[in-house]
């Protein structure tokens, strides 16, 4: 039989039983939207829009409705593209990793988390799409026989790797999340009554698969999930590595470094951690889960951020470090350029915000507390954005040839996607969180009498 | 409480003498290619026995509850610090004054960074405020000072807690990892760059600390791992099931990929994008005929043979099976140690010989005596660890 040290904190409190667990995770799926849902909703919905009529307006105009240049020739597509791969990270540990290191406070936030890693990749490959300029060939990333002679995607390219890695990323995180939603959706189905809601019955009905929660489905269930976990445990490792190397891979001071892929997996993982904070915090409030994302989820979740800014901070230090040490004068140009140049303002944000804010995690107070820790994951939000623009811009735009340098500024259409990204990852996520069982509590209920606060007491 | 049993005793003391054969003759034959030998084997010994201070600091910092009932395993192997770190200073301190023909670092040679001399390397008097000799001794000293410092302090504190119980000790042992954390990923990278990098000094690499520590990790886990089933073996450590290996054996599957994720991040950014200031660092490798099997083959055996033979669950819950593989890692990170030293110092003409190997076997037999004499001073199962119940109970 399995033990739970007295010394580990409550996971769950207040007291539930099962079904007080199923009630409250059932509530906003059977319930109405109340007011604040529909006002985020609204606004979540408006950027939205002007992302499409952004997207559009560049579709029908060309690329050149953006603020590029020919020496700034990538900036906010990219920085855009690998923040929001960067955020879907932090979903997939929690799912993967965690679940191979036994963490039993991931059940109350690993549903979300992957969501989140589904609708922020789902963001991501909107910018390469329509990068393209002509995104009904989009289908020519792929490797496939056609009429045009030695008409093939070049494999020597990390761009083409991206495709491979984010497609496999995005249908195992996809797999993953929806084989754990089977039983919960089941749960709604056998709630849902065949005359009051039929529609609803129908559907729930059709998403759960036929569960019956006979033993065979849990061992099967059990079994995927670690077969899963283990295939997407290096998925962590590999997409943003692959990222890393689309820059990497170049000769470039600034962009080729060998720490980048390491360093961008621990960057994706810090900035997917706020991310899931940020959602999470005002989750928590808007569908009375305070009994399951407790502060001692937060807390964990900032240690993790701690972890992952400092490593990430020991690795902006190395990088400039190294570039005096190399001897090297473009590389020690680039990085001078970087921190006294005209872009000097970006990377004292990026290293404000990654590097100086989570250390303020040592301090008990302010990792156990809900409003610091929502401010400060937003924080981290912008410090990563920086980081990504600081990394590209900056080594970009001044240019080996002095006669080429210049800045970039972005236009009123590259504003427009960006923010348009923002409304509709926050309008999936809002739409989410009224359909879908928001935790995973046919997992949570299997702690409930070893972490739960009534359980620990009485003890 | 565990005691020494003969057989150990002579085997590692066999071990010793061979070592010490092997260094004297290398000393009386060729001191020059001695020195070399000398680092990698340091390197690759002090790196099992700092990593065991590491993996005990991880513990506490997270929470860890399955590892309580095998604790004094890694806390023996921390007892092999200090010796280690001793032979590590020594070989510093002789670089920075040639002491017994010690030219392990080119930097350090005479001249190099004074333009007036025939030797005056540009480059390389541009690194000057970092590589020095008295700022290379003083950064040693304090890598090692720090380690030893933190090892010495959780080890007190876990002994205290047998004696005094309570969650006093433990909560100062959180503390007292979280710092030692900080400190580590600091200097841990420093030395790698000191120790190691800049023996080919015009060469840099960022990811280079990193390398360094997932190959201290991988022989470190592996290293637990087999104390852990020699004691077991013996009828010690009682409360160490099936469980338990199975999860020494997930980290050492593990870190043999996270090295090669490492080894490969680093290869394969240098190698495409063929610049010649980094990557003559792989064609002095590669390109050499004595390194050029062993750079493949040692890959071969960290990465590919871990991957086939540790994969399945029933793998690492098979003692033979552990044992079999934990020596080839072992092994192939001996070779890759070998390979991190010796073309930047010997160039073409390194070659692994008696010295290398009984330098090596030496340490070897020093790292068993010392961990296994640490064991026997203290009783083998920690007492009053709050969360000892969990680990005697580990069914996964």
């Amino acid at each position: 039989m399995q033990k739970e040290a007295e010394i580990r904190d409550p996971l769950i409190l207040g007291k539930k039983s099962y079904h007080d667990i199923t009630k409250d995770i059932a509530r906003p799926v059977e319930g109405k939207a109340n007011k604040y849902w529909w006002i985020l909703f609204s606004l979540s919905f408006g950027l939205f829009l002007w992302g499409v009529l952004s997207m559009a307006y560049t579709v029908g105009t060309g690329i050149g409705a953006w603020g590029l240049n020919k020496t700034v020739n990538w900036a906010w597509d990219i920085t855009n593209f690998v923040w929001w791969i960067g955020i879907g990270h932090a979903g997939t540990l929690i799912s993967a990793v965690l679940l191979l290191f036994r963490q039993k406070w991931r059940m109350s936030i690993n549903r979300s988390a992957e969501a989140m890693t589904i609708f922020g990749v789902l963001q991501a490959s909107l910018f390469p799409i329509i990068h393209m300029g002509r995104p009904w060939l989009a289908y020519y990333v792929f490797p496939i026989p056609n009429q045009f002679g030695s008409l093939w995607v070049n494999f020597n390219s990390p761009l083409l790797w991206d495709v491979f890695a984010i497609s496999t990323y995005f249908s195992v995180s996809l797999v993953f999340w929806y084989i754990g939603l089977i039983p919960d959706f089941a749960m709604l189905r056998d709630r849902f009554s065949e005359k009051t809601a039929p529609m609803k019955k129908k559907l729930y009905s059709f998403l759960s698969f036929g569960w019956s929660g006979k033993a065979k489905h849990w061992q099967r269930f059990e079994e995927v999930s670690l077969v899963l976990a283990g295939l997407a445990t290096p998925l962590v490792f590999s997409v943003h590595s692959i990222v890393s190397m689309d820059f990497a891979t170049s000769v470039i001071p600034g962009w080729h470094t060998t720490i980048f892929p390491p360093y961008f997996v621990l960057g994706a993982l810090f900035s997917g951690f706020a991310m899931v904070e940020t959602l999470l915090i005002i989750m928590r409030k808007v569908v009375s889960l305070e009994s399951y994302i407790t502060i001692k989820h937060i807390e964990y979740m900032n240690i993790i951020i701690l972890l992952t800014g400092s490593l990430v901070g020991t690795a902006y230090i190395t990088e400039l470090f190294m570039s005096w040490y190399s001897g090297v004068e473009f590389e020690q140009y680039a990085f001078i350029n970087r921190a006294t140049g005209p872009y000097w303002w970006a990377y004292m944000i990026m290293m404000s915000c990654n590097v100086l804010t989570p250390q303020l995690y040592w301090f008990k107070k302010i990792r156990t507390s809900f409003v610091a820790t929502f401010i400060l994951s937003i924080f981290v939000n912008i410090g990563m954005w920086f980081e990504r623009f600081v990394i590209i811009v900056t080594s970009l735009h001044r240019d080996f040839l002095p006669s080429s340098w210049s800045m970039f500024s972005p236009s009123f259409i590259d504003i427009g996607i960006y923010l348009g990204t923002i409304g509709f990852f926050f309008t999936l996520f809002l739409l989410y969180a009224r359909t879908f069982p928001v935790i995973a509590q046919a997992e949570l209920k299997t702690i409930v009498k070893s972490s739960g606060s009534e359980y620990k007491n009485k003890k | 409480m565990f005691t020494i049993d003969k057989k150990a005793k002579n085997l590692s003391m066999a071990l010793m003498a061979i070592g010490l054969v092997a260094l004297i003759f290398g000393f009386v034959s060729n001191p020059h290619d001695t020195w070399p030998a000398l680092l990698f084997n340091t390197y690759f010994y002090l790196g099992i026995s700092v990593f065991a201070v590491f993996f005990v600091a991880m513990q506490y910092v997270s929470e860890a509850g399955w590892s309580i009932v095998l604790k004094r395993v890694p806390e023996a192997i921390m007892g092999a610090l200090p010796v280690f770190s001793f032979i590590m200073l020594f070989i510093i301190v002789a670089a920075t004054s040639h002491f017994g023909g010690n030219h392990i670092y080119h930097w350090l040679q005479e001249g190099i960074m004074d333009p007036a001399s025939d030797h005056y390397d540009k480059i390389l008097a541009g690194k000057e405020p970092y590589l020095n000799a008295t700022f290379f001794i003083a950064r040693t000293s304090i890598y090692l000072i720090i380690w030893n410092y933190f090892a010495e302090k959780l080890r007190k504190l876990s002994i205290l807690e047998d004696k005094q119980g309570g969650t006093g000790s433990h909560f100062k042992s959180v503390s007292t990892s979280a710092w030692f954390m900080v400190f580590f990923a600091v200097t841990s990278a420093m030395a790698s760059w000191d120790w190691i990098m800049s023996i080919d000094a015009h060469w840099f690499s960022t990811i280079f600390g990193w390398y360094v520590f997932a190959e201290w990790a991988a022989i470190g886990f592996t290293t637990i791992l087999l104390f852990t089933l020699y004691l077991q073996r013996q009828g010690y450590l009682k409360d160490v099931n099936e469980s338990h290996i199975h999860d020494l054996g997930k980290w050492v599957f593990a870190f043999s990929l996270v090295w090669t994720y490492i080894w490969f991040s680093q290869f394969m950014l240098i190698w495409y994008s063929n610049i010649p200031e980094e990557v003559t660092y792989y064609t002095a490798r590669l390109e050499v005929e004595n390194y050029k099997f062993l750079f493949w083959f040692s890959m071969l055996i960290n990465f590919i043979l871990p991957i086939i033979l540790l994969m399945s669950r029933d793998a690492k819950r098979n003692n033979g099976r552990l044992i079999f593989v934990s020596i080839f890692i072992l092994i192939g990170h001996w070779l890759n140690s070998y390979l991190l030293v010796t073309p930047g110092t010997l160039n073409t003409h390194g070659h692994i010989g008696f010295t290398e190997v009984g330098i090596g076997l030496g340490f070897a037999g020093l790292l068993i005596y010392l961990t296994l004499y640490t064991l026997a001073k203290e009783p083998l199962e920690a007492k009053n660890h709050p969360m000892l119940d969990e680990s005697k109970h580990l069914h996964t």
